[in-house]
């Protein structure tokens, strides 16, 4: 009688170790991700807000917080978001691009490769917002930059960069190109890498011209990791956050014109406004989304036309 | 008559009993939160029981050892509200030594902690008398009460003068007499004439656009809030109006209050006619922003250290001012009454501030002892500025101000620079000040303009 007994105590399924070592990972995920998650999309639809010590609701309000979205300058700070990014990543893929193709050139050869690859590195690795904070004590009224242009004559008198719609946005744009162009640059060299080396061959003894290479060669077969690129940068300069907000020591100025769709976001967040909050995320999540599908879709049709 | 001894006895007995248990549970941490290290430095220069202070000033050990922790988060932007505004809220749940035991509060945002069941009632609460009071300016207590009771006391009064450069005073008006001055400038109309003059020499009157701002917004008619709506007084657009005029005129230097520009402007270097400071501005950042060397002795020959003066100027204002509140829950109570008592109402330490730091203390008594003294100090060329101050602080009157005034005050400066810088014409201004305020406080629902 015991027999079946024991036998059945030999086939000791695994599986449940295998739920135990994935079981970290969900829990955390649903204790810090979807748990909040579905709290600002909750909170999204109630009036909750903090009016000095006295806490005001939460009072459902249905899709008042997204009418009020609306009717405010949500899509001027969308804009000041993709200009500000625009202003970054136009600079930033074209050196990329031209950085990734010199150095992977083998009839160039350039030497001291590796300590340029650092170096263009580099600017990654300090803190955005020590970054920008540098930058502020650089293009200040008085700073550095401006003693200097002034002392060269090019400027009578100092220029307020952060007086100047431009000159702010054009300072959020230079940070963020600074920071990331070696990042893309080091991501478009591998695509170039994977390139067969006959391919350029081939191409040189039919007598291309380099240009004619890059367009007609490199281009079409790095699409992917272009693309990959692409949106990976737009998903970040919609998130962008800290650069204009130490730069304009969070206030968005002049005229706003600063103000990111995260800075937005911010301000309602530290008048513990979890209702207009929870809303703009709610928003931001899914221009992310929407973005997220288009990417899948285009990297789908490539695969298939190869 | 031996009954009632014997009930005397115990309930005498009874008493020291129950002292003995309050003394007992006395807390061994003494919390404060605050914004700036002003408090901290007078508290650890002047306040009797301090023993040991710890070598990054985070900590100070009284002498019977009750420590003091000290949390310091700046005030822009409103944050040192919204994170004293977290540890109230959690007040109730945090263990006792993690309590905030006492907090400072600004004139700007006063009323709102004074309005709320987190403060407690210096005279009920903490055991301070009206004898004891009696000696502060009035207003420091008006400010600080609710419904009569007072939740906070203060040991400063900040009544603001305008502080000029002798030297650049003698060039544009030939003198640097202090009553000359103020006659040159005891309105605004003479005050733009002596811009204009200033001008001419080459110098600026003022140094950006929230230098003249607090002489307007403390003589407005209204509080900043009214309900829900946020009124603007016609007193503040004449600021907006003056400021415009002495841009394009090239009056100012442009510069944004505590910006490196203006605190430039008040150095060495700088070619500013004044500067409109209350009290605290002139010992603990005027002076400071005067030195070439911030490290070495404050004295003649440091910077432009005694270069400086004080008058009236055209308006009579106020700025700033420190209260200290005891919060709710706190268990250092006997602690608390004695840090209040020696710090803000003892003479003695009063006029013992006032002569070392040149702060203007919240005592009438020692500080009109002073005015009329042969006091003089170094820094102002001599100039007996007490006198002055005490001219200027029973005139002081904060019965306009509101819960909302630093978020509107800064707000409102931030949304007009861009006007002043020529960015935006005045309506965008105004509607981004609409837009700034309205997301701050989400309660507020208009913003009419005069």
């Amino acid at each position: 009688m015991q027999a079946p007994a024991n036998k059945k105590k030999s086939r000791v399924s695994y599986a449940k170790w295998g739920y135990i070592f994935i079981a970290p990972f969900f829990v955390t995920f649903l204790i810090f991700q979807l748990i909040p998650l579905g709290q600002t999309i909750y909170y999204s639809f109630f009036e909750y807000y903090r009016s000095g010590l006295k806490i005001i609701g939460p009072k459902f309000v249905g899709l008042a917080n997204y009418a009020k979205l609306f009717q405010a300058d949500l899509l001027s700070y969308f804009s000041n978001t993709m200009i500000m990014w625009l202003i970054g990543f136009i600079p930033q893929i074209i050196v990329s691009l031209l950085l990734a193709v010199w150095f992977t050139d083998n009839r160039l050869k350039l030497r001291f490769q590796p300590f340029f690859k650092t170096v263009i590195y580099m600017p990654n690795l300090i803190m955005a917002s020590a970054f920008s904070m540098l930058f502020f004590a650089l293009f200040s009224d008085n700073g550095p930059v401006n003693s200097a242009l002034v002392n060269a004559g090019i400027f009578g008198e100092p220029f307020r960069f952060l007086s100047n719609v431009w000159g702010t946005r054009g300072l959020v744009g230079l940070m963020n190109f600074l920071m990331w162009f070696g990042n893309t640059t080091i991501l478009l060299m591998a695509a170039v890498m994977g390139i067969d080396l006959s391919l350029f061959e081939a191409a040189e003894i039919d007598g291309c011209t380099p240009s004619q290479t890059f367009w007609q060669i490199t281009m079409p077969l790095i699409r992917p990791i272009l693309i990959y690129v692409l949106i990976t940068s737009l998903i970040g300069g919609l998130q962008m956050f800290d650069v204009p907000q130490v730069l304009t020591n969070g206030k968005g100025s002049p005229n706003r014109c600063a103000t990111t769709m995260v800075m937005y976001l911010n301000n309602h967040l530290y008048s513990k406004n979890f209702g207009m909050a929870g809303a703009v995320s709610v928003i931001m999540f899914i221009v992310c989304a929407i973005l997220c599908v288009v990417v899948t879709k285009t990297l789908d049709k490539d695969d298939r036309k190869v | 008559m031996k009954k009632g001894m014997s009930l005397l006895l115990v309930l005498a007995l009874a008493l020291s009993l129950l002292t003995s248990v309050a003394m007992a549970e006395e807390g061994k941490v003494l919390n404060i939160w605050c914004w700036n290290d002003e408090f901290q430095s007078r508290f650890n220069a002047y306040y009797p029981g301090v023993a040991e202070i710890a070598e990054d000033k985070t900590t100070t050990t009284l002498t019977d050892g009750t420590v003091v922790k000290w949390t310091i988060n700046p005030n822009e932007n409103n944050n040192y509200q919204n994170k004293l505004d977290e540890a109230l809220l959690a007040q109730e749940t945090a263990a006792a030594d993690d309590k905030i035991d006492i907090f400072l509060i600004e004139a700007d945002y006063a009323l709102k902690y004074v309005d709320s069941p987190y403060t407690l009632d210096v005279k009920a609460d903490i055991g301070l008398t009206d004898e004891q009071l009696a000696g502060q300016y009035k207003y420091t207590q008006d400010i600080a009460s609710i419904d009569g009771v007072l939740k906070g006391v203060t040991w400063q009064a900040t009544p603001g003068l305008f502080a000029y450069r002798r030297s650049i005073a003698k060039d544009v008006l030939g003198t640097d007499d202090p009553v000359a001055v103020q006659e040159a400038l005891a309105d605004w109309d003479k005050f733009d004439a002596v811009a204009e003059q200033a001008a001419a020499k080459g110098y600026k009157m003022l140094s950006g656009y929230d230098d003249s701002y607090r002489t307007f917004s403390n003589n407005v008619s209204a509080p900043w809030v009214d309900g829900t709506s946020v009124k603007v007084d016609a007193n503040i657009m004449k600021w907006v109006e003056q400021t415009k005029n002495y841009t394009d005129k090239g009056y100012n230097n442009k510069s944004s209050l505590w910006s490196d520009v203006w605190a430039k402007d008040q150095g060495p270097d700088g070619k500013v006619f004044g500067f409109f400071y209350s009290t605290w501005g002139i010992n603990f950042t005027l002076m400071g922003n005067s030195l070439a060397d911030p490290n070495a002795a404050a004295e003649v020959g440091n910077g432009i250290f005694g270069d400086y003066a004080v008058c009236e100027g055209p308006q009579p204002y106020y700025w700033g001012g420190t209260w200290i509140c005891a919060a709710t829950g706190t268990d250092n109570v006997a602690t608390i009454k004695d840090v209040m008592e020696k710090l803000t109402v003892d003479p003695a330490i009063a006029k013992q501030i006032t002569v070392d730091t040149q702060d203007y203390t919240n005592c009438v008594a020692a500080m009109d002892e002073l005015a009329n003294s042969d006091f003089q100090s170094a820094f102002l060329g001599g100039q007996n500025h007490i006198a002055l101050f005490a001219k200027a602080a029973p005139m002081i009157d904060m019965s306009n101000i509101s819960a909302y005034d630093q978020g509107c005050n800064e707000n409102f400066q931030a949304a007009f620079k861009d006007y002043f810088d020529g960015v935006v014409d005045i309506d965008t201004a105004k509607a981004n000040f609409e837009t700034a305020i309205m997301e701050k406080y989400p309660e507020l629902t208009e913003v009419i303009w005069p």
